[in-house]
């Protein structure tokens, strides 16, 4: 057996203690930034997915800009195309987590999961390449419904600054509600299961919510749910930062204590479910 | 560290793993030389693909060890993710990227730089011949060729022992010879591999070593010879046409053969092992059915096959399934889009 005398004194050299800390970091780095590459370019190949993630946004600022907006009264500055945008870029960053649920339950479906859980990369690297590329989706698609919604004449009423903060809140949010996705796509494990279910839970966190109509037009149980959830706080606090017409501060800090509070629960949660997923 | 030492690629010792009430693996034992291959042959629900799912460091067994090139898949995972390469049943590859974007990304994956990732990818993709749909998205494969894209990603980074779990299921039989010169060069080259399989045919063909596992339990292992050396000399086998007379052939040959006669209703095919008696068996045979007045086809003499060897051992056909591997949660298995179980029978 001369050939396998330097394979196994190969293998010595590596293993007993393993890459440096440092080596390690560095590999978490780029195995995260090859696996959201990878995640972006498949995203890039299917026109499906691309229509689901831009063109549905559109049609939703201009089904509630030209068809239901009209009978909405709001007392926002600028009418209701001003108080539609930030919740329509709220409700989307919200359901662009559809996709990352599915495609964490179609990888472990498919074994891809399997494939990469038994390979020398970082452990962390699929759940955090997923998270960096839904991510980046996620901005692209609230930029775009941006423009549309200033076709449509929106305009930020309250400063640059702001709006970038605006944008990056979404952004947060939208991070936020991701990892509750990934941990139900790598729980549940089943692409069509996924998707029933992120409607079940995402359609009434976001309908029944401040971002479509003023929650004083809802029957009062319902003003009790909606005033008092998350996305409504986010929206809101959205919406003070684009316009102006209200102040921020309160419902800034309910939704950082709410964001906050999702990341602790349900990040380490999509973890577990990642490792023991398979 | 054990590493360096020369002792087995792989060595398990009394490994059992339970998913809840159902015991998959009940102490299993095994140990795979450098440079051979150990064909690990049984049945759906096994316990096959559950060892792989731990030696390849997916799971954690409840008890005993398993050492991969002398590190402890538990202990050491990293280390033996370093020495491995899996390819599982169902092709895990990125449909929607090319073939060489695929193996680009699990090049970068391994760590490789760029260019080494790259003409990693190239080289594999010519041994593969899969040079001229390279930039194809994948979904666009056949299965063959997608098995075959698989089979490369798992061998990107080199790895000194190998995986193959099932690695033919669901091919058509063309893709499957293609398959099987594909492993048998890996081989060649001294990979060590570990192949599960439910066809007999193909450990039979590739395998230096057979264990047989069924309901979690090596229950016979040796060379193939060996394990037909386990039935006991000939078998004769024949077919019955008219099905409603299997019994009576079954009653005519029970006298002649050692043992039972073992009767397949589905195809009409009755074999039974005769031991040294070869051809006086053969004569009974024809006399006993000629005064039973039972038509029959093909009656032959033969060397025996995995398949007896299987029966003589459980008592059922390799083929039967029992119930779903629980390590896989009976998830994965109904199989993607456009995966036919084509190659059914083990010929």
């Amino acid at each position: 057996m001369t050939a396998a005398a330097p394979a196994a004194a190969a293998g010595t050299g590596l293993a007993p203690s393993g890459p440096s800390l440092l080596t390690r970091a560095h590999w978490a780095l780029t195995d995260t930034l090859t696996i959201t590459r990878r995640n972006l370019l498949v995203w890039m190949r299917v026109p499906a997915y691309i229509m689901f993630t831009v063109i549905q946004p559109v049609m939703f600022v201009l089904l509630f800009r030209y068809v239901f907006g009209g009978a909405i009264p709001v007392t926002t500055p600028g009418g209701y195309v001003n108080f539609l945008l930030p919740g329509i870029i709220g409700q989307t960053a919200a359901f662009a987590t559809f996709g990352t649920a599915i495609a964490l339950a179609q990888e472990l479906q498919k074994g891809v999961i399997d494939r990469l859980k038994s390979m020398p990369m970082a452990r962390s690297a699929v759940l955090a390449g997923r998270l960096v590329a839904d991510t980046a989706r996620m901005f692209v698609t609230i930029v775009i419904v941006i423009g549309v919604g200033y076709a449509v004449g929106f305009r930020f009423q309250n400063g640059a600054g702001l709006a970038v903060a605006m944008v990056v809140l979404a952004t947060v949010f939208g991070l936020a509600i991701c990892c509750i996705a990934a941990y139900t796509g790598l729980a549940i494990g089943d692409e069509e299961s996924v998707q029933a279910f992120g409607l079940v839970w995402l359609f009434p966190l976001t309908f029944l919510s401040s971002a479509f109509v003023p929650i004083s037009t809802m029957p009062g149980w319902l003003q009790a749910f909606a005033n008092n959830q998350p996305v409504t706080f986010v929206i809101d606090t959205m919406r003070a930062m684009a316009l102006g017409h209200a102040p921020i501060e309160a419902n800034l800090l309910k939704s950082i204590a709410w964001l906050a509070g999702i990341f602790i629960v349900f990040a380490p949660l999509a973890v577990r479910a990642y490792k023991r997923a398979g | 560290m054990t590493a360096a030492s020369p002792g087995p690629a792989i060595l398990v010792e009394g490994l059992t793993k339970s998913f809840g009430e159902v015991r998959a693996l009940r102490g299993i034992d095994l140990s795979v030389p450098r440079g051979t291959v150990l064909g690990v042959l049984g049945p759906n629900g096994a316990g096959k693909t559950t060892a792989v799912r731990i030696l390849t460091t997916l799971l954690r067994p409840d008890g005993g060890r398993a050492l991969v090139e002398g590190y402890d898949v538990v202990r050491q995972a990293a280390a033996v993710r370093r020495s491995i390469g899996l390819s599982g049943q169902s092709a895990a590859i990125q449909e929607e990227l090319t073939g060489r974007e695929n193996l680009e990304i699990v090049g970068r994956l391994y760590h490789l730089p760029w260019p080494q990732a790259r003409s990693r990818a190239a080289e594999l993709l010519q041994q593969f011949d899969l040079t001229d749909a390279a930039d194809r998205p994948a979904k666009n494969f056949s299965g063959g060729m997608q098995r075959r894209l698989d089979l490369a990603a798992s061998l990107v980074g080199a790895p000194k022992v190998l995986f193959l779990d099932e690695p033919t299921t669901g091919l058509d039989p063309r893709s499957r010879l293609g398959m099987w010169d594909i492993i048998r060069s890996l081989v060649a080259g001294g990979t060590t591999t570990l192949l599960t399989t439910q066809y007999l045919d193909e450990a039979d063909e590739l395998a230096d070593e057979i264990v047989v596992i069924d309901h979690g339990l090596v229950i016979a292992a040796g060379t193939a010879e060996e394990l037909k050396g386990r039935v006991g000399g000939d078998v004769l086998e024949f077919t019955v046409p008219d099905r409603n007379r299997l019994a009576d052939a079954a009653d005519a040959i029970a006298r002649i053969g050692e043992g039972e006669p073992h009767v397949d209703k589905e195809t009409g095919v009755i074999n039974v092992g005769v031991g040294g008696r070869g051809s006086e068996a053969l004569i009974e045979a024809v006399r006993g059915l000629d005064s039973a007045g039972v038509l029959i086809q093909g009656l032959a003499l033969r060397r025996p096959s995995l398949d007896d060897v299987f029966l003589a051992l459980t008592g059922h056909a390799a083929e039967e399934d029992e119930q779903d591997a629980p390590g896989r949660r009976g998830r994965r298995r109904p199989g993607g889009r456009g995966r036919k179980d084509t190659a059914k029978a083990a010929s």
